[in-house]
């Protein structure tokens, strides 16, 4: 098995963990954000699609990295908009009074 | 590693680190925004370092930017339209639509992969390349069609009840032996672009066929796992291109998709390969219980319910998917106002389930104002009914059914709100009809339980305009 495979395979497992560990501590509160937050993040595989168009060299090759690139593009823009117009409605802060302006 | 190579190297942990970083975040109400905001820049300088590796390799060909530009702007301004104009009770199916084409660029980043490396044969596709191309591809594939489906099934467009016919299961197992006898001809060293193609064809099926026999109420399930998968996927496109960024990034989104899938799975108390054999909701899964003899349903006008309403001290309030699909959350805050305005104690008892994604009754709530703090989770607010004067269950129906407490019934053991256990209790529901289980509810037949029939928007502004009347304000 190669050095290389192994340290990917270490770099994923301890991303796990460190997943695992980082959202159990998410209240249900926020598990639609979360999940939405998580969709974004999920957004990464942009850098993938980047990387296709950047290898792209016929036809073929184009069509696919122009899919990819619409897929992922739309991952990403949208579950981070999505993401924010959740969120900002969970600025209400516990001392904040009903009924003041600013609602 | 020349001097650059090692900068986007870097660019990339930091990004990833910004990923957990804004995780990390997410664990309070009050950091949440700062959480998004974190992740958002480090997804920013994730692309930004891949913009500029493409620049100063200087390889991508003229076509190649054409293509990225276009498809970026197609897909990124989309999204960004969805995301705008969604409506919050429409989330988990612009959820679910994400999951699809974040499962299916993860895969497509294999295929093309793949395509770019079968006509040079052997050397380009390693071993390594193989394994983690089919996995990303069986996973990528799966999720992009289930979650369509899953879309279609929370938009109304496909039927939410469980679609299973004669066959469906012996199907799937043709499918599943067929995709693993074309992986296994990959493997064996057919480099065929066709053969890819029929896997990709034939997993597209199984990913059909899986999310169709899953009943409506089980999508919270059903998206936590597709997300778990999406971000498996994703992690698989970073092994095929050897990306760390997409490697660390895909296993957090796994992480918390596994995470809130088995949350989900222990608030119904169903097993998660259960729910994915699907048919729950059928009426061969329910068996026909309650044998009151129609035990008496006692009903109540909105002026009566008011006034208990009014003069209680502490009130709980019940939402569940019907006030959410009656799109009553203002309504509930309108009346909630009013009664604290009097001085009664209102607080929200949310189960885990309540909506059609983890959270979503939360997210809905909190679009009305409702102070956070308020909203109450299950093992918090269950202690308090037996203190409470009035719960107001408002569209939720088997998460509220003391049947689940007894064996032998479809919603057994199932974790339920006490709301038999309040001194009293106000249903506001259409007409009797079962929950998504198949199930009557004995709450409504309950002795201290009124039901007030009606729409939960039309009822609860009814409940309030009487409230108003009573206190004269």
């Amino acid at each position: 098995m190669p050095a290389s495979l192994l340290s990917d395979i270490s770099i994923f497992v301890l991303s796990l963990l460190v997943g695992f560990e980082v959202i159990s501590k998410v209240p249900a509160t926020l598990h639609t954000p979360l999940m939405s937050a998580a969709n974004s993040i999920h957004g990464i595989v942009f850098v993938g699609a980047m990387l296709a168009a950047a290898t792209a060299n016929d036809t073929t090759g184009y069509i696919l990295a122009f899919v990819t690139a619409a897929f992922a593009s739309a991952n990403l823009v949208g579950g981070y908009a999505v993401t924010d117009r959740m969120l900002q409605m969970f600025r209400t802060r516990p001392a904040a009074r009903r009924g003041e302006p600013g609602e | 590693m020349s001097g650059f190579d090692a900068f986007i190297r870097i660019v990339y942990l930091l990004a990833a680190a910004g990923f957990v970083i804004g995780l990390h975040l997410m664990n309070s109400p009050a950091s949440a925004r700062r959480g998004s905001r974190v992740s958002t820049w480090a997804m920013v300088a994730a692309v930004a370092a891949t913009l500029a590796f493409m620049i100063h390799d200087g390889h991508t060909r003229a076509w190649g930017w054409v293509v990225l530009g276009a498809g970026t702007a197609v897909g990124g301004g989309g999204g960004l339209r969805m995301g705008r104009q969604v409506k919050l009770t429409d989330i988990p199916q612009l959820v679910s639509l994400f999951n699809a084409v974040g499962g299916g660029a993860a895969a497509l980043v294999a295929v093309n992969d793949f395509v770019h490396l079968s006509p040079h044969g052997g050397p380009g596709l390693t071993p390594r390349i193989l394994v983690t191309t089919v996995l990303d591809v069986v996973i990528g594939v799966v999720t992009f069609t289930g979650s369509l489906i899953a879309a279609g099934k929370l938009q109304g467009i496909v039927s939410g009840a469980p679609v299973v016919w004669p066959g469906s299961r012996q199907l799937n197992a043709v499918l599943a032996a067929g995709s693993a006898v074309m992986a296994g001809f990959i493997f064996a060293g057919t480099y065929s672009n066709a053969l890819l193609g029929g896997l990709c064809a034939t997993l597209a099926a199984i990913g059909v066929l899986m999310v169709l026999p899953i009943g409506g109420a089980d999508m919270p399930v059903v998206i936590s796992l597709l997300n778990a998968f999406t971000g498996t996927a994703v992690a698989m496109a970073g092994f095929v291109i050897g990306n760390t960024a997409l490697i660390i990034a895909g296993a957090l989104v796994g992480a918390s998709g596994t995470i809130l899938t088995k949350l989900m799975a222990d608030a119904m108390n169903r097993p998660v390969l259960a729910i994915i054999a699907g048919g729950f909701g059928t009426a061969d899964a329910v068996a026909p219980v309650m044998g009151a003899g129609g035990a008496a349903v006692q009903s109540v006008g909105p002026d009566d319910a008011a006034i208990s309403l009014a003069y209680a001290s502490k009130v709980i309030i019940v939402p569940g998917y019907g006030l959410a699909a009656a799109q009553a959350q203002h309504e509930v805050r309108a009346l909630a106002d009013l009664l604290e305005d009097r001085g009664v104690d209102v607080s929200y008892a949310i189960h885990p389930v309540a909506g059609r994604m983890p959270g979503h009754m939360n997210v809905l709530l909190a679009e009305a104002d409702v102070p956070y703090p308020q909203l109450k989770s299950m093992e918090e607010i269950n202690p308090e009914f037996a203190l409470t004067d009035v719960a107001l269950v408002i569209g939720a129906n088997d998460v509220v059914n003391p049947a689940a407490r007894r064996p032998g019934t479809a919603i057994s053991g199932m974790p339920i709100l006490d709301v038999d256990h309040a001194r009293s209790v106000i249903v506001i529901k259409r007409s009797m009809g079962a929950g998504y289980s198949g199930l009557e509810n004995e709450l409504y037949t309950d002795p201290k339980t009124r039901m007030l029939f009606a729409d939960a928007k039309a009822g609860l502004a009814a409940l309030a305009a009487a409230v108003k009347e009573l206190v004269g304000t």
